[in-house]
């Protein structure tokens, strides 16, 4: 695998595509977190919220979308992690994630990064500052 | 009632990053990586040790703010930050509190929406802050006027 810091801005890391979201990827989640809200694993919950079907913990999603860094572990980690949640994720959902590289400067990497659905509609935007040691 | 949270604080709680939650965190967020799961990677890295993934704060214990009494459902998560001063060990204690940083109610299309800013802490056995975390929560009308009873 190349080295990130020899990625030039405007570049991306190598996008990933989830499988489609599935109930037990959310029940998984619910466990491993400790996030029991309802809304993510019961139909008749969400459904009582209003919405049409269970939804992905926004977490779930933010925690996938930082795996793109996790085998540059040499190289540094992650310094700041920025998200705004834009749009949910259903079950079926077939997420792309996304980094590109916005800045590079002496101590960090800037990366611009998203996870979206297969609309391509974001669902999760933000930023990753790369702490370079 | 939510603006009189303001300022308030949790006390300290300790909590282990286990090896076991861990594991169990990164399989669930689809990135089981040697550096979280596997020993000898963990001792032959950067590290000396495996780490854990920046979003499994998630799962410490931050304590109860006094006062404080959010309700289980209808809280909408806006925004998620994290900064770390380093990436958190498995096997290290963690003390963990949080404390309300700002709470303010804007006008949008369902109504009135609340935004409470709670901003967590983690730190080592000698105080030092490892990481913090700021998050966003969306309060609307109706799941504020339910509290209000």
């Amino acid at each position: 695998m190349s080295m990130l810091t020899e990625l030039e801005v405007g570049e991306s890391l190598q996008s990933v595509t989830l499988d489609p979201v599935s109930r037990l990827d959310l029940i998984k989640y619910a466990g491993a977190s400790g996030d029991y809200n309802p809304i993510h694993t019961i139909d008749e919950e969400a459904e009582k919220a209003g919405l049409p079907g269970i939804i992905a913990h926004g977490m779930w999603t933010m925690g996938n979308l930082s795996k793109l860094f996790t085998p540059f572990y040499e190289e540094g980690f992650i310094e700041d992690y920025t998200i705004r949640f834009k749009g949910m994720v259903f079950l079926n959902d077939e997420i792309t994630l996304q980094a590109v590289l916005a800045e590079n400067n002496e101590e960090q990497l800037g990366f611009n990064v998203a996870a979206t659905n297969q609309k391509g509609k974001d669902v999760i935007k933000g930023r990753v500052a790369f702490r370079k040691v | 009632m939510l603006t009189d949270s303001i300022g308030k604080r949790s006390s300290k709680m300790k909590n282990t990053v286990e090896r076991g939650a861990v594991k169990k965190f990164a399989e669930a967020i689809g990135d089981a990586h040697p550096i979280f799961v596997c020993e000898e990677t963990g001792q032959q890295s950067r590290y000396r040790a495996n780490i854990a993934p920046p979003t499994f704060p998630r799962v410490f214990d931050y304590g109860v703010i006094e006062g404080l009494n959010l309700p289980k459902k209808g809280l909408i998560h806006g925004e998620q930050l994290y900064h770390y001063e380093r990436p958190l060990l498995v096997g290290e204690d963690i003390y963990c509190y949080q404390e309300v940083n700002d709470y303010y109610e804007r006008n949008g299309k369902s109504g009135e929406m609340g935004f409470l800013q709670i901003k967590r802490y983690g730190e080592d056995v000698d105080g030092q802050v490892i990481f913090t975390e700021e998050q966003v929560v969306i309060i609307t009308e109706a799941v504020r006027k339910g509290m209000e009873v």
